[in-house]
C-alpha cells in the first residue's frame, strides 16, 4: 500500500466524521449511548465526604466538607441557610498539553459558580442556617463533559457527606450533528464544532438544576437536544443509585449491621 | 450488550502528544447477508445469491476490495455488474482521507440499493478489531485489519451453500498473506478479466505501477516532483507559491497561477514551457517557485496548439521551436512575475469528455485522447476497442503522470455517442459544465403535489385574494415557465397601484426534503438552444408554480403605490391569489400598448406599467446604472428535426425594458427589506466594481478613434459611452459597450453576514438580490423563505438562519450559474455551427475586435458570431507580421489592422476536426497577397484534410 499522505496544505481535507452513515460515533457508541461510568465512594477517610468518578476517560475526584461554621469572612453567612462554596480545578497532567495554572483562571472560576448554583438548587440547605458546605473537585483526566463529571461525583461525594438532597444531581452533555443528538461528548467530539448543551437534572422530579449552551442551536432543535439530554441524564442517575446502594452495602457489611 | 475498552494512542506531529481515545467494542454489529442465521439483524443488504458471471469465481461470492482497489479503480467498481460487495469501515476511512471525490462516489455507490454495498464496521467489531503492533506501519495494520475481516466473514459464512469471500488486492505482498491465512484473493486486474458479461470493463482499468514501467523509455522529459515535507517547509518559508494551475487555452505551452494569499487579493505567476509546466494540469494546486527577475517573461499573445502524435514521448524538434518562439517574445514592460512548477500538492482530476484519436500502427493498443476542454492535455488511454471507439465522443479518466511520459496515462471510462450528433454533442456540453441533467429521482418526484391538484382553501389561509386584479404576463415567446406577472391601476387619489407577482414556488418546495435538495444542488435552470434542462420537474416548473392565464395561482405579491412622477410611496408584500388574465410575448404586448384603437383593461394597464417604466429607467440611468451590450441570437428550429434554420439576433422592445425595470424595482425593495430583518443571514447579490486595469484594453481601443472614456465611476462610463459617437460608424457606440461588457466583473450571491461590500456597479444600487425568478434560479427561492418569514407568512427553519450554511450554498450557486452560462454559450456556438454546416461559405462584413500577435478577431453584427483570422500556420508562412501591442495594431505585409477596422470575410464551417468543429473565417476585404482569398475560392482552402488537433 502506498504511504499515509497528509494533506496538512490544504488543511485537513475532511475533519472528523463525527457519525457515520451507520449511526456509530467516532469511539463505536450510538448517538445515545453513554460512556462507561465507573465510581467509587468514600475514598478519603479525612473527609466528611467524597468521591471517585470515570465517565470513559474523564476521572474527576470530588471532596465534600461540612456542614461547618462559617470560616473567613463572616459577612458571607446567611440567616436561614447554609452557604455553598465551590472550587473547580484540573490537574495540570490532566490534558495532552501540560496545564499551567490548575485552578484560579477565567475557566476555573466559571465553572465553580456553575457547580455552586447547581447544588444550590439541589441541597436542602435550609437546614443548616448560618454554615457552609465545602464541595472541591479535581478533574484529574479530561475527555469532554467536564462539567457533567463534576456534577455527578460531586452529587456521590455529598451523599457520602451524608447531607440531605432533593434528589441526586444528574448531568450530561449533549451535542447536535447531522440532525442527530450525541449524548455525553467526549473531546473529540466537543471540540469538533459541535454545538453542546450541558444539562444538571434532578431525575426523579424532572426539575432542571442548571441548564448552559454557549454555542448557537436553531430553536427547531432544542427540543430535541433537551428530550436527549433529560433521557441521558436518567440514565445516569440510574448508575449512580447503584453506587450508593453497593457503597452502603459494603459498609453495613463492614460496620457489621 | 458488551462494552470492552482498548487504548488508541497517538502522537501528533510538532511537539509529541499522548492522545488517550476511547474505543468501544460492540457485538451488535451484524454481517448484513440474507445467508445468515445468527445475526439478529432486521434487514440485509447482501443477496444470498450473489452471482456476478466470472470463470474465476463459478459460485456465489462477496467482493472485498481493499482501499487501493477502492482508490484506483471506482470507474470499474461504478458498473452495474459489480454488485454484493463488502465495503470495510477500514477501507471506507482510507478513502475518505485520501480523496474527498472518490469518497463521496464510494458513499453513493453504498446509498444505491439495487447494487448491495454494504459496509460493515469492522474497526468496532468485537472480533475483527485488531491493534497496531510495536513496529507495524499504519498501512500495515489496516491490510491486516481488511485480512482479519475477510477471514471473520469467509469463517461466519462457513455453510457450504454460503457465498464465498474473495478478497481483493493489487498488493503483492498483502495477497500472499491472506492466501497463507486461507483466504480465496485474486488481484483486481484477474478478477476483471474474469468477468464474463462485460470484456469492455478491462478497458476501465485503471494502469496499476507495475504497468507503467512498461512504458518508460530511458529518457526522462520532467523534472522529478518534490516530496509534500519539501514543498511545506518551503511554502512557509516563501520561497514557494501554493496556488492554482490555469492552463491557456489558447496556448498549450503557457499557464498561469491563481496564487491565493489569506485575505489579499491573488496574484498570478506565469508559466511557460513545457518543463516548467511540469505536468501541472488545469485546476490542480501547485507549488511554484519563481525564477529570477531576468527570466520573467511577457504573456505571449500566439495561439499554439498541440499537434504531438500518439506514439512519441519525445518533444519533437518543432516544439522545441514553438517554445523557443514563446520565450524570446514580448517587450520589457509586460513582463510578469515568471516560475515554475516544482510539485503538485493536490490533483483535481476528474473524467474528461473529448474524442480518440486513433493510432496510425494498425495493432497498438495505446491510443492519445484528446479531452475537448482545450486546458486539459492529451491523455494516453489502453483500450482493444478503438476501432469501435473511433467517431466516438467517450470519458477518460487519468490515472498518473510518470516524469518519463510525454502524456499523462488514463482509462476509458464510458463512450456517450456519435461525435457530432445532437444528442451526443449536448450530453458533453452538460457534462463538461457540470450541469446535473439526470431525470429527477423517484425521491424528488415524491414530494411533488398528486395531481390532479387545485388550490384548496386552506391553501388560501393568510393570502390576499387578488383575483379580481387584471393581471397579465409578459414574457418571450414559446415560454412556458413563467414566474413573473404585472398589473398596474389608478387609484383614486391619483396615486397608481403596481403589482409584482411571482410564481410561490415555496409553497410547494418545503426546506429539507429531496426535491428541495435537488434543487439546491442544480441552483438554477440551464437553458440551452430548443433545450431546457429545469432546476424543479416539470410539473412545477410548467404547470402548478407557472402563472399561465385564465386560472388561479398561488403568488408572492410585491405591491407599491406610486405617485405620478414614479416615486414610491407605499411599499407592502404579501402571499396572495391571482388568476392572470393574459399571457402575452414582448412583442404582443407592444402592439397593444401602440395600437390606440385597444383600450381595454389589459391595454391600460400596460400603458400605466410603461409609462411609470420610461421614468424609473431614466431615474436609475441618471444614477449612473450601465446600459452594456452583447449580442443574443435566437435560433429559429425546424419543428420537426429541431435543426437551426434561421439566426437571428435578438431584438429589444420597450415592453423588455418595462418588465425588466419592475423586476428591478421588485429585487431591489426585497433586498432591502430581508437585510432589515436578517442583517446577518440575508441572502443578497452583488457586482463588484472592475479594478481600472480592466478598462484598459477598452481605452486604447477608444483612443484610436479619438474618443476619451471615463471610467473613474459608473456614471462616468455611462456617460461618456453615451457621448461616445463617431461620425459615420454608426455600429462604433454599440461596439464599445460590447468591449465594455468584457471588461466587468462577474457579480455573485453572498451572505449579508460574510461581507460588508453591498454594491451593484451595473445597477447603481446600493442593495440588490434575486426574487423574481424561482421556478428557475434557487436563490430567489431562499429570498423569498427570508421574506416569507419577514412578513410572518411562513416558519423558519435551522439552515435559513445559519450563515455559514448560506455562504456554502452561495458558493455553489455562482458555480451553478457561472457554469451554465457557459453551457449556454457552448450550445450556442454548437447550434451556429450546425446553422453554417448547411449553409456552405458565406461572405460577411464584420469588425476587428480585438488583435492579436498572430491574428485579428472579428466580430460579425449580423450573426452575433466572433471568430479569428490567423495570419500564420501551416500554409501562410513567411508573412512580415509587425505587431504594435501599445497602439493595439497588427500590421501584415502593407496593411494595418486596428480594433474597429471593417473587412470582410467569408464564414464556413470546418468541420475537418470533427471534436472542435469551429467557424473558419477567411479574410476577402481587404487584399492581402498571400492572406486574403476571392469569396469564391476560400473553400478549397477548408477542404484540406487535418488529422488531429
Amino acid at each position: 500500500m502506498s504511504s499515509f499522505r497528509c494533506f496538512v496544505l490544504c488543511g485537513n481535507m475532511a475533519g472528523l466524521e463525527l457519525l457515520s452513515d451507520q449511526g456509530y460515533r467516532l469511539d463505536g457508541r450510538k448517538a445515545s449511548e453513554l460512556r462507561k461510568v465507573q465510581a467509587r465512594m468514600g475514598v478519603f477517610a479525612q473527609a466528611d465526604g467524597s468521591a471517585y468518578l470515570e465517565q470513559g476517560n474523564t476521572k474527576a475526584l470530588a471532596v465534600v466538607y461540612g456542614p461547618h461554621e462559617m470560616r473567613g469572612s463572616r459577612s458571607r453567612t446567611l440567616h436561614d441557610r447554609a452557604v455553598i462554596n465551590c472550587q473547580y480545578s484540573m490537574a495540570t497532567f490532566s490534558m495532552s498539553e501540560r496545564k499551567r495554572r490548575p485552578h484560579g483562571d477565567r475557566k476555573s472560576t466559571e465553572m465553580s459558580l456553575h457547580l455552586k448554583q447547581t447544588f444550590e438548587a439541589a441541597v436542602m440547605t435550609q437546614l443548616y442556617p448560618r454554615s457552609q458546605i465545602d464541595i472541591y473537585v479535581k478533574i484529574l483526566q479530561s475527555d469532554g463533559g467536564n462539567y457533567s463529571v463534576c456534577v455527578n461525583a460531586a452529587t456521590l461525594a455529598v451523599i457520602d457527606a451524608g447531607i440531605p438532597m432533593l434528589d441526586y444531581v444528574c448531568a450530561s452533555t449533549v451535542g447536535f450533528v447531522d440532525e442527530t443528538p450525541l449524548a455525553d461528548l467526549c473531546y473529540a467530539e466537543e471540540s469538533g464544532g459541535v454545538s453542546s448543551l450541558a444539562l444538571a437534572l434532578l431525575p426523579r422530579g424532572g426539575q432542571i438544576a442548571l441548564l448552559q449552551m454557549d454555542a448557537r442551536l436553531h430553536q427547531d432543535n432544542l427540543e430535541a437536544l433537551m428530550d436527549a439530554a433529560m433521557t441521558a441524564c436518567k440514565g445516569v442517575s440510574k448508575v449512580l443509585d447503584q453506587v450508593v446502594r453497593q457503597h452502603l452495602q459494603e459498609a453495613s457489611l463492614a460496620t457489621g449491621d | 450488550m458488551l462494552k470492552s475498552k482498548t487504548f488508541v494512542k497517538k502522537t501528533r506531529g510538532g511537539r509529541v502528544m499522548k492522545i488517550v481515545r476511547e474505543h468501544y467494542l460492540r457485538d451488535d454489529i451484524w454481517c448484513g447477508s440474507e445467508a445468515c442465521d445468527q445475526c439478529r439483524q432486521e434487514s440485509t443488504v447482501l443477496q444470498r445469491e450473489a452471482c456476478i458471471e466470472s470463470n474465476l469465481c463459478s459460485f456465489s461470492h462477496y467482493l472485498v476490495p481493499d482501499t487501493n482497489v477502492v482508490l484506483h479503480q471506482i470507474d470499474v467498481l461504478e458498473d452495474p455488474v459489480i454488485c454484493n460487495v463488502v465495503i470495510l469501515q477500514t477501507v471506507l476511512q482510507e478513502v475518505r482521507h485520501r480523496s474527498a471525490p472518490v469518497y463521496k462516489r464510494l458513499k453513493d455507490l453504498i446509498h444505491e440499493e439495487e447494487r448491495h454495498f454494504y459496509t460493515f464496521t469492522n474497526e468496532h467489531h468485537r472480533e475483527t478489531f485488531i491493534e497496531r503492533e510495536p513496529g507495524e506501519s499504519a498501512n500495515d495494520r489496516n491490510d491486516r485489519a481488511i485480512r482479519v475481516a475477510a477471514k471473520w466473514y469467509s469463517e461466519h459464512l462457513a455453510k457450504p451453500d454460503d457465498p464465498k469471500l474473495v478478497l481483493l488486492t493489487n498488493d503483492v505482498a498483502n495477497k500472499q498473506k491472506a492466501q497463507e491465512s486461507g483466504l480465496l484473493v485474486y488481484k483486481f486486474e484477474e478478477y476483471v478479466k474474469g468477468l464474463i458479461a462485460n470484456p469492455e470493463l478491462v478497458d476501465r482499468l485503471a494502469l496499476s505501477n507495475d504497468d507503467k514501467n512498461d512504458i518508460a523509455s530511458s529518457r526522462v522529459l520532467f523534472p522529478e516532483h518534490l516530496p509534500l515535507s519539501r514543498i511545506q517547509a518551503g511554502i512557509k518559508s516563501g520561497s514557494f507559491l501554493q496556488g492554482t494551475f490555469k492552463a491557456s487555452r489558447d496556448n498549450y505551452l503557457e499557464a498561469k497561477v491563481f496564487i491565493q494569499k489569506d485575505e489579499e487579493d491573488g496574484t498570478e505567476v506565469l508559466i511557460q514551457g513545457l518543463q516548467h509546466l511540469n505536468r501541472a494540469v488545469h485546476q490542480d494546486v501547485v507549488a511554484v517557485q519563481l525564477l529570477p527577475r531576468s527570466q520573467w517573461a511577457a504573456p505571449s499573445s500566439v495561439m499554439l496548439q498541440d499537434v504531438g502524435s500518439a506514439k512519441d514521448d519525445t518533444t519533437t524538434e518543432e516544439e522545441e521551436q514553438e517554445e523557443d518562439a514563446l520565450i524570446s517574445c514580448g517587450g520589457d514592460v509586460d513582463r510578469k512575475p515568471t516560475g515554475k512548477i516544482v510539485g503538485i500538492i493536490k490533483r483535481n482530476w476528474r473524467p474528461f469528455c473529448g474524442m480518440l484519436n486513433i493510432s496510425q500502427i494498425k495493432e497498438s493498443t495505446r491510443h492519445l485522447f484528446t479531452p475537448a476542454d482545450r486546458c486539459i492535455p492529451r491523455i494516453r488511454i489502453e483500450t482493444r476497442q478503438a476501432s469501435t471507439l473511433a467517431g466516438q465522443r467517450i470519458m477518460v479518466a487519468i490515472d498518473g503522470w510518470p516524469k518519463d511520459s510525454r502524456y499523462p496515462n488514463g482509462h476509458f471510462v464510458r463512450t456517450l455517442g456519435v461525435a457530432g450528433e445532437k444528442e451526443t454533442e449536448e450530453e458533453v456540453l452538460l457534462l463538461e459544465h457540470d450541469v446535473p441533467h439526470q431525470a429527477f429521482s423517484q425521491a424528488v418526484l415524491s414530494f411533488l403535489p398528486k395531481m390532479p391538484w387545485s388550490i384548496k382553501p386552506e391553501d388560501i389561509v393568510g393570502r390576499e385574494d387578488l383575483r379580481h386584479l387584471t393581471v397579465c404576463s409578459v414574457d418571450p415567446p414559446g415560454c412556458t415557465d413563467i414566474d413573473d406577472a404585472l398589473h398596474c391601476r389608478e387609484l383614486a387619489n391619483g396615486n397608481f397601484e403596481v403589482g409584482v407577482h411571482i410564481a410561490d414556488v415555496t409553497h410547494f418546495i418545503r426546506p429539507g426534503n429531496a426535491l428541495d435538495k435537488e434543487a439546491a444542488n442544480r441552483g438554477t435552470t440551464v437553458y440551452l438552444c430548443g433545450k431546457r434542462i429545469d432546476m424543479v420537474p416539470e410539473l412545477l416548473s410548467s404547470n402548478l408554480c407557472s402563472l399561465r392565464s385564465n386560472v388561479d395561482r398561488l403568488s408572492f405579491s410585491s405591491i407599491w403605490e406610486m405617485n405620478q412622477k414614479a416615486e414610491v410611496v407605499k411599499t407592502r408584500f404579501t402571499k396572495s391569489v391571482i388568476n392572470s388574465k393574459a399571457s402575452l410575448t414582448y412583442a404582443e404586448a407592444q402592439m397593444r400598448i401602440d395600437d390606440t384603437g385597444k383600450n381595454d383593461d389589459i391595454t391600460k394597464s400596460l400603458r400605466g406599467l410603461n409609462k411609470l417604466a420610461k421614468i424609473l429607467k431614466k431615474r436609475r440611468i441618471e444614477k449612473g446604472a450601465l446600459t452594456l451590450s452583447s449580442l443574443e441570437v435566437r435560433f429559429h428550429m425546424d419543428s420537426e428535426t429541431h435543426d437551426p434554420i434561421e439566426l437571428q439576433t435578438k431584438e429589444l422592445m420597450e415592453t423588455n425594458s418595462m418588465v425588466e425595470e419592475f423586476m428591478l424595482l421588485a429585487n431591489i425593495s426585497v433586498a432591502q427589506k430581508i437585510y432589515d430583518e436578517f442583517a446577518e443571514c440575508a441572502l443578497l447579490r452583488k457586482h463588484p466594481a472592475p479594478p481600472p486595469s480592466n478598462y484598459d484594453i477598452l481605452l486604447k481601443a477608444a483612443k484610436s478613434k479619438d474618443v476619451l472614456l471615463r471610467t473613474d465611476s459608473a456614471k462616468a462610463l455611462a456617460d461618456s459611452l453615451e457621448a461616445a459617437n463617431v461620425d459615420g460608424f454608426a455600429y462604433f457606440n454599440t461596439l464599445l459597450r460590447i468591449l465594455a461588457t468584457r471588461c466587468m466583473m462577474q457579480a455573485v450571491y453572498f451572505c449579508s453576514g460574510m461581507d460588508n461590500d453591498f454594491h451593484h456597479y451595473g445597477l447603481a444600487s446600493p442593495i440588490y438580490t434575486h426574487f423574481t425568478s424561482p421556478i428557475r434560479r434557487y436563490a430567489d427561492i431562499i429570498v423569498h423563505r427570508l421574506l416569507a418569514v419577514a412578513i410572518g407568512a411562513d416558519s423558519t427553519y435551522p439552515d435559513l438562519t445559519d450563515k455559514h450554511k448560506q455562504s456554502a450554498l452561495c458558493t455553489n450557486l455562482n458555480y451553478r450559474h457561472k457554469m451554465s452560462q457557459y453551457a449556454q454559450r457552448a450550445s450556442v456556438a454548437f447550434h451556429t455551427q450546425l446553422f453554417f454546416k448547411s449553409r456552405g461559405v458565406l461572405s460577411e462584413e464584420g469588425f476587428v475586435l480585438f488583435v492579436r500577435k498572430n491574428a485579428i478577431i472579428v466580430l460579425i453584427p449580423k450573426f452575433g458570431l466572433e471568430g479569428t483570422v490567423f495570419f500564420d500556420g501551416k500554409d501562410k508562412s513567411g508573412l512580415n507580421l509587425v505587431f504594435d501591442e501599445e497602439y493595439p495594431s497588427l500590421t501584415v505585409e502593407r496593411h494595418t489592422f486596428r480594433i474597429f477596422d471593417r473587412v470582410k470575410v467569408t464564414v464556413s464551417l470546418d468541420d475537418s476536426n470533427i471534436q472542435h468543429q469551429k467557424i473558419r473565417m477567411a479574410l476577402t476585404e481587404p487584399v492581402i497577397p498571400g492572406v486574403s482569398v476571392s469569396a469564391t475560392a476560400g473553400e478549397t482552402q477548408n477542404k484540406k484534410p487535418r488529422l488531429d488537433s
